[in-house]
This record gives C-alpha cells, structure tokens and sequence, in this order.
C-alpha cells in the first residue's frame, strides 16, 4: 500500500510560484483561491539574512484532523498512496476541517464544498506527476510512495537533511523540506 | 573547425515530438467555469475531449516552445513542450499563467478611434475598415507634407514584424525598441566592444556548467528567465560557488556561498578592484590572455591604482571579502560565469560598467568556455522574398551624426527627442506595438509632450494600457493563444525552428499582427508587399525553403537541428570580431572617440538628505507592465510593495502592509503602496517591482494597484556611448499616504 509523500528543496527553490499557478489551471482553482502557495521565511539581520523559501500546501497527514473531524465522511483518505480528499458531493461545507488544519491549507469553494490540494490524483492514477511538481522549473520537488525506499523521495529523505511544518500539531505531516 | 561566431545550420535531427491529439486528460475535482467574457460567436473549436496543440508563449520574449490543451473547446491549460531547447518542457509562472491573457475580460475588443482630447480615453468602436482608412488617410497627408520618413515605430517582441513590413514599404527608416536604450543595451556595446560580439538573447551564459557563478544586480529567479532559472537552479544543486552583489539580498542571495550588499552605483569600483586582485596576484588565465587579448599592459596599467583598499569606501565591501571573492572566482576559471545581466541601464556609464564585466570574463577566460559563454547557433531559414522596399529619401533620426557612436541599434529616446523637437526633422506619426511606452520609457512627461505633436497614434496591444489611452486609434490584437505568429529561429545552445499557431479563437474578433498589417498596406495601395494569401501561405514559403513544412511544425511545435560544438571543449574555435582580432582590454576604438578605453569609475550623485535612491526589478509572475490584469497571475500578485530595511522602518514607525505615498525629487508623488519593511535591503534605497500603478481605466482589474516606479523615474542619466537612459538616478523620500494631493 502506497503512501503517497513529497520532498521539496528549499535550497533549489527561488519562490516563482510556478507550482501555484500551474496547479491553478490544472484543477481550475477558482479567482482568489489557491490550493498551493509560497512561503518565504526571513531570519537574520541584514546584511547576515537568511532565507527558506517553501511551496506549501495539503500535507496528507497520517493523522488527518480534517479527516477525523468530518461529520459527512467527505473528507476521507484515499486507497490510492493514502491521499486526503474531499468528496464535494458529500461535503456540507460546514468549515470544520477548514479550522482543524492546521497549515491553512483548505478553503470553502465558491461552490460550497471544502476545497484543498489533491495531489493531483487524476494525474498520478494515470502515472502522471503532480502538476505543481511537474511545472516547476528549478526540480526542486518530488513526488513519491514514502514506503518505497528505493523511491526518489525516500532516497531523498535518507540522504539529506529535513523537516516538517508543526511537527509538534501531532498530524504526521508528510510533506518534508529538504534543507 | 566551426569557429566561435553566430553560425548558421539547418541540420535538421530525426528528435520527433509526439504531440497526441485527444489525449484523455481527467477533469480535477474543481472544474468551475472561467470567468470569461463572453465570446462574440460560439468557438469553431468545440470538439469534445481534449485537443493538445503546440505553439510557443508570447508572455515575455524569451519565446519558450509550449503544448496548449483544450478541453471540450475551452482553453485548459499550457505546459511546457519537452522538444523545446528553452522551455525544456516546462514553461515559467508567467507561461503558465498564459491562458489568462485569452480569458482576460479588461483585453481590447474592437477598433478604436478616439473621440475627445488624447489621454482621455473616450473612443468610439469602429469597423476594421474605418480603422485602417482612417490611418491610411492621415499617413498620406503626412507622407505628402513631411515625407514617409516621418512616420516611426516602436516594437516589442516577434509580433511587430509584419507592421514594420508595412512601413517599411511606405518608406520610413524609423523604427525603435525600448529593449535597447531602456535595458540591454549597454550591455551589448560593452560586450561588443571587447568581445566583437553581443551575449545575444536568450543569453549565451552556460549557467548549468559554472562552477562559480557572479550575479551583480541580477536576480534570477526573480528575473524569470526560464532557461536561466532552470540552469541557475541547477547550478545551485550542483554546489556551484555563487557570489551575489546587491543592494537588495534578492533571491538569488539566498543561494550565495558571499553576499556582497553593495552601496548602489559603485559596482564599476568592484569590478576594477576584482580585476586588480586577479592582475596584482597573477591569478588571471595568463595564456588565454596572452592568445587572445590586445592591449593588456595597459589596461594592467589604468587598474594598478584600484586596489580594494580604494574600492572599499566606495562600495562599502571589505576589502578582505573583495580579495577573498576575487580568489574564488580565479579557483573556478575558466568555468566562473560573470553574469552580464540584462536590464542594464542604471547610472548612464552602464556600457563601460558592462565592459569591465566583459574584462572580468576575459581575465577568467570564461569567453568560449564551458561553464562561461558558449558559442550559439540557429537555423538557417530564408526569409520571405518580398518587393525591395522604396529607399528612404531622409536618414533614420534617432540618433542624428552617430551622436552616440556605439549605437549599434535605434534609441528609442532618440525618436522621442526629435517627435519634440522636430528635428532633425519632425515625426508626425507613432505606431506602437506590444510596448507600454508611458512605463518603458523613462519621463512619462516627455513622452507625452513627443505625443502631442503627433498627427497620428496607432497602438497595437492585447489590454488598454496607458500607451493605448492616449492613442488615437486602437487596434485589439489576438492574444497568442489565437495567432499565427512569425518562426521562431532563434540563436541558442542547438538550432531549432518554433511555430506558433491559433489554439483557440479570439473572443471577439481581435485580429492577429500580421492580418492588420497586410490589410493596412493594402489600404495604402502596397498590396504587392503582401504576395502571400495568408500567414500559412507565408510560413509555408519560407518552411520549405529551409526543407521542412509547415504541416509537420503544426503537428510538433519545434524542429531541432543538429547540435554543434558549443565550447572549446567540445570542439569550437575562438574568433573575435573586434578591430584588432582579439579581446580588446584596451580598445583603440574608444580612444579614438574620446572615450576612456579601459572602464574609469566616477562617483555618482547621492540624494537629497533623507532620500532613498528608488531601484526596481522583476517578479516571477508578472512581465513589464503587460500581465498585471491576467486575473491568474493577479491572484499571485496584485500589487507591488516598496520594500524599506526593517531597521528604517521602525526609525520612521511604518510596518510591513502600511500604505504610504513617495515622492521623488522633483516632486512627482506615486499612487499609493504598500511598505515591506524588511531585513532584505539595505538602508539607502527601496525597491519596487515594475510594472504596477496602472492610471489607465480600462485596466479595471488593475488601475490603482501598487505604485508605478515609471513615474517616478523623472531623470535618466545618458549613455554618452550608446544613447542609453540611466535610469537607477532617482531618489524618493516616504509619506503618509494622506500627503497625495
């Protein structure tokens, strides 16, 4: 059973947004929503500044609060690579996984359902890459089966350093930061 | 032996490109329906499932080959084609972002000729007819009072090639583009000067291969170059030595192994002092320089007194870190890259500045290496055998007795100057196409006054900028997701051939480029300049003269030719197109013309007390001032911000979202803009990104958002080798945003 994961490099990452944009035409993410987005954290004193440069989205945790806290069994975690995902006819827009998240990452579609990051599943069921990590034009992003260990990301992850977002939230995240 | 110069091929590769038609592509969970305007007539193109057609972007000019999907008729989606050589097959945000030009509901729709004052934006809609005969009436009279020569035009991008067709059947030699005089041109005289030879674009930079990589002011990543950032990343993942110089810790910065905060308009010290070290602790490539340099004892001679010790109260880098970068670069050589950059217009000595990178890249022997400057190459497609065009009875006037004699190509400003003057003789007519001449220029007041002798203003442009609101006629052009366009034969790391081609409709009858221009000189009675039916008759002729089709580039977008030795290394020879044969350190050329022939530094004017000196640059999702009501890359981007160090900030109690007003030195007052204070710049400047503080109200989405640092730029300080315009010399200080008045 795969578990579906991504490794992002911050040190190749320059912020362009590509990954939010292409995610924004591959999905048809409607105006004044993104399902995906930049991070640029600034620390130091000029001119001693540092920079991590993250693109951010769904982490598809483990332990997903959103998945827990839905009364419909809308949000649910998929047999493929155990993505979360919302089945917008399910869904009553009732926002509560919108506050259990908590990396933000889930807005209410101007359609009434919860709304967030899908992986790009309709594109990795026909072995396809994400588009966000398909677009991006540094290759600072990768998309694989976090129980393969000959897998790019768990390669990746063997062998560089990294981290999570809130790891203390206790959600198992499972996107990581290659730094 | 292939020699280091532009050459030309037309090898063409068996590399095929599968481009499948009807492709299944599932729908993502969210399929809302665009916000389009509503088209005139339903799309021709309604076929069920998804169609995937290859073209090549127009977002900026950097032309990357793409695969445009429609899905049941409406454009979905545009990705990068994996045949194209730029793109690498995966386009930038601002590609990415494309399809929003075509569903953009403040875009041009229908001719327009104006009705009230100009800058007033009142037109009434004509008919394409009443359009092209209202121009064609108003040229005659002019051609018949001041002569055809009085007529200019200013272009950006491949799309004004068939309009300067056309004028240049009528008669003008006028023609200009402010990607020259407002940008890359200093770089190029600077380069051509030392080298014979320009870096070109797409640069010749063989970024992937640096093992060192110098950036001065050039952010990419920022600066959304697809190949560059793609070759940038890679070198960065490869462990390459970067070393970035900048007021502003950019992006790139981040990447840097030495981050040097440079003091604005002292990077010529820099540079001299950096080939000080390299000459004073013989750390140079001795034998690249004794093969291929002329004049290097002088110039040894000119910098023995620019030690870093003299560098250091100038540009305010400790002269153990100019000693220590130095060496770093020597380290790498020849595979140590002095990044040209490309907007280069800063202090108005931008060209002898460009020069001391040029001598920087010599002393390194990057020229010709891999890892430094790689030798390019294209195609070989004949153009298109049309009539000679009639011979201009008055010399082109933008810059009237070679007053910048190293122009190689027309000032802009100059066109502007003499619209003004009238001499050395009157402009009477402008044509534009695809440039927003009110913020491509600098001083917006000039170019306003330029345009009030006019007899006659033409834009050509996809929105309503600023430039078409004081147009007399508008014509809305086909964005190019809707167009066939000119070949993209382009000189690059291996020679290839791109088509662009219509994916989907124009909404409501926007025409493509070449379509106004064959009909405009039809109007003119210069039918027998356009022998050809349509553009597919036209790409056709010149396609098959170059042994291909234009069936077959429908089909895969790109045709690549065979690669050739791009470096040394791989077999390439060294040649220089300069008067004495070789890499000019001293250039007798400059000297003859009372120019200084190795580059001296000159302080540059500071500011008034309490004045920041106002610098820009580029964001990723944005080009110039075209895309900010593309509602894609809006939602990435909405408005710029003026970026003020953190520690200032706080001395002057603003925060970071705090909207304040700036006032430059002539009392020029900007829209509105949001601070971002910030331990990312340094003390004496601010910075904007270009393009933002739209004033014209057709650009609904956009008027009002951020502040224009156009505007701001009132002086400019010019190039007196080239004619190019200065433009980093002026200073703002910070206001309430009440203050505007």
């Amino acid at each position: 059973m795969a578990r579906f994961g991504m490794a992002i490099d911050t040190v190749r990452c320059v912020g362009c947004m590509d990954c939010v944009v292409a995610c924004k035409t591959e999905n048809s993410v409607p105006e004044g929503f993104n399902r995906d987005w930049i991070t640029t954290e600034v620390t130091g004193t000029f001119p001693t500044t540092h920079l991590e440069i993250r693109s951010e989205r769904c982490n598809h945790c483990d332990d997903p609060p959103c998945v827990s806290c839905c009364p419909t069994g809308a949000s649910h975690v998929h047999d493929l690579g155990a993505v979360v995902l919302v089945d917008a006819d399910k869904c009553i827009g009732c926002k509560g996984c919108v506050a259990s998240c908590p990396y933000g990452a889930r807005f209410i579609h101007p359609d009434g359902y919860a709304d967030k990051c899908t992986f790009c599943i309709h594109r990795v069921e026909q072995g396809l890459l994400p588009a966000c990590v398909a677009v991006c034009p540094t290759h600072c992003m990768h998309f694989g089966d976090l129980d393969d260990p000959n897998s790019d990301v768990s390669t990746l992850l063997a062998s560089r350093r990294h981290h999570v977002l809130l790891p203390d939230a206790g959600t198992k995240p499972r996107i990581y930061y290659l730094t | 032996m292939s020699t280091y110069s532009r050459r030309k091929f037309l090898k063409i590769s068996a590399a095929t490109v599968t481009v499948a038609s009807g492709a299944a592509g599932a729908a993502g969970a969210a399929a809302s329906a665009k916000a389009a305007a509503a088209p005139d007539k339903p799309s021709k193109r309604a076929a069920q499932g998804v169609q995937r057609i290859p073209t090549y972007c127009d977002i900026c000019f950097w032309k990357c080959g793409a695969i445009a999907s429609v899905r049941d008729g409406v454009l979905w989606k545009i990705e990068g084609n994996p045949e194209d050589p730029l793109s690498r097959g995966r386009l930038c945000p601002r590609g990415t972002g494309g399809i929003g030009a075509h569903f953009d509901p403040d875009r041009l729709k229908r001719p327009l000729i104006r009705k009230q004052e100009r800058g007033q934006e009142v037109w009434a809609e004509v008919s394409w007819d009443e359009a092209f005969a209202y121009i064609a009436t108003k040229m005659h009279a002019i051609k018949e009072t001041y002569g055809p020569e009085s007529v200019a035009m200013f272009a950006h991008g491949i799309g004004g090639n068939f309009l300067k067709h056309t004028l240049k059947a009528f008669g003008t030699p006028n023609f200009a583009a402010p990607s020259f005089a407002q940008c890359r041109g200093p770089r190029d005289v600077g380069f051509r000067l030392t080298f014979g030879e320009d870096v070109g674009s797409p640069e010749r930079t063989d970024i992937k291969n640096a093992q060192c990589l110098v950036l001065i002011g050039s952010h990419l990543g920022e600066n959304m170059h697809n190949s560059q950032v793609q070759e940038f990343a890679e070198a960065v993942g490869n462990g390459a030595s970067i070393i970035v110089v900048d007021p502003r810790f950019s992006v790139a910065a981040s990447k840097a192994r030495h981050y040097l905060p440079i003091k604005p308009g002292t990077d010529l010290a820099l540079l001299l002092a950096w080939m000080h070290v390299l000459v004073e602790e013989g750390l140079y490539d001795k034998e690249y320089v004794a093969a291929h340099g002329f004049g290097f004892d002088q110039f040894a001679a000119r910098i023995a007194s620019c030690t870093p010790e003299w560098a250091y109260p100038e540009t305010g880098i400790d002269p153990a870190v100019i000693r220590e970068t130095a060496r770093e670069m020597a380290r790498h050589r020849p595979a140590t890259l002095v990044h040209p950059g490309r907007h280069a217009t800063w202090y108005g000595d931008d060209t002898q500045r460009s020069r001391a990178v040029a001598l920087l890249n010599a002393l390194l022997g990057s020229w010709g290496h891999k890892g430094g400057f790689y030798a390019p190459s294209s195609m070989d497609v004949p153009g298109y055998p049309y009539p000679a065009y009639p011979k201009p009875a008055k010399p082109k006037l933008d810059n009237p007795g070679m007053r910048y004699p190293f122009a190689h190509e027309a000032i802009s400003t100059g066109i502007r100057e003499a619209t003004i003057t009238g001499a050395p003789y009157p402009i009477k007519a402008w044509f534009t196409y695809a440039t927003n001449l009110i913020q491509a220029l600098p001083n917006e007041d000039e170019t306003i006054k330029a345009i009030k002798n006019l007899d006659l203003l033409v834009v050509v442009d996809v929105i309503p900028n600023e430039i078409a609101g004081w147009a007399d006629v508008v014509l809305p052009e086909a964005v190019y997701l809707e167009r066939f366009d000119d070949l993209n034969v382009e000189l690059f790391r291996e020679p290839f051939v791109a088509l662009r081609q219509p994916v989907v409709d124009a909404p409501h009858g926007q025409k493509p480029n070449w379509w106004m221009a064959k009909k405009l000189a039809e109007t003119l009675g210069l039918a027998q300049y356009y022998p050809w039916k349509d553009i597919e008759e036209y790409l056709d002729h010149r396609l098959t003269a170059a042994g291909m089709s234009l069936a077959d580039l429908k089909t895969r977008g790109i045709v690549r030719g065979a690669p050739q030795p791009t470096v040394v290394e791989e077999g390439a020879s060294l040649a220089f197109e300069t008067p004495s044969g070789k890499i000019e350190f001293y250039s007798l050329q400059l000297e003859k013309a009372g120019f200084d022939p190795v580059p001296v530094y000159t302080r540059h004017a500071e500011g008034p007390p309490a004045s920041f000196r106002l610098l820009f640059g580029r964001s990723p999702v944005h080009s110039f001032s075209r895309t900010q009501s593309n509602r894609i890359l809006s939602d990435m981007m909405d408005e710029n911000e003026v970026w003020l160090n953190a520690d200032m900030a706080r001395r002057m109690d603003l925060k970071s979202g705090d909207y304040v007003c700036l006032r430059n030195q002539d009392g020029v007052v900007s829209n509105r803009v949001r601070v971002k204070a910030t331990e990312r710049i340094r003390p004496d400047c601010v910075y904007m990104v270009h393009g933002f503080g739209h004033t014209a109200r057709g650009l609904k989405h956009a008027f009002g958002k951020g502040a224009s640092d156009s505007q701001l730029v009132t002086r400019y300080a010019t190039d007196p080798l080239m004619g190019g315009t200065g433009m980093n010399v002026n200073f703002v200080t910070i206001e309430p945003e009440a203050a505007r008045g």
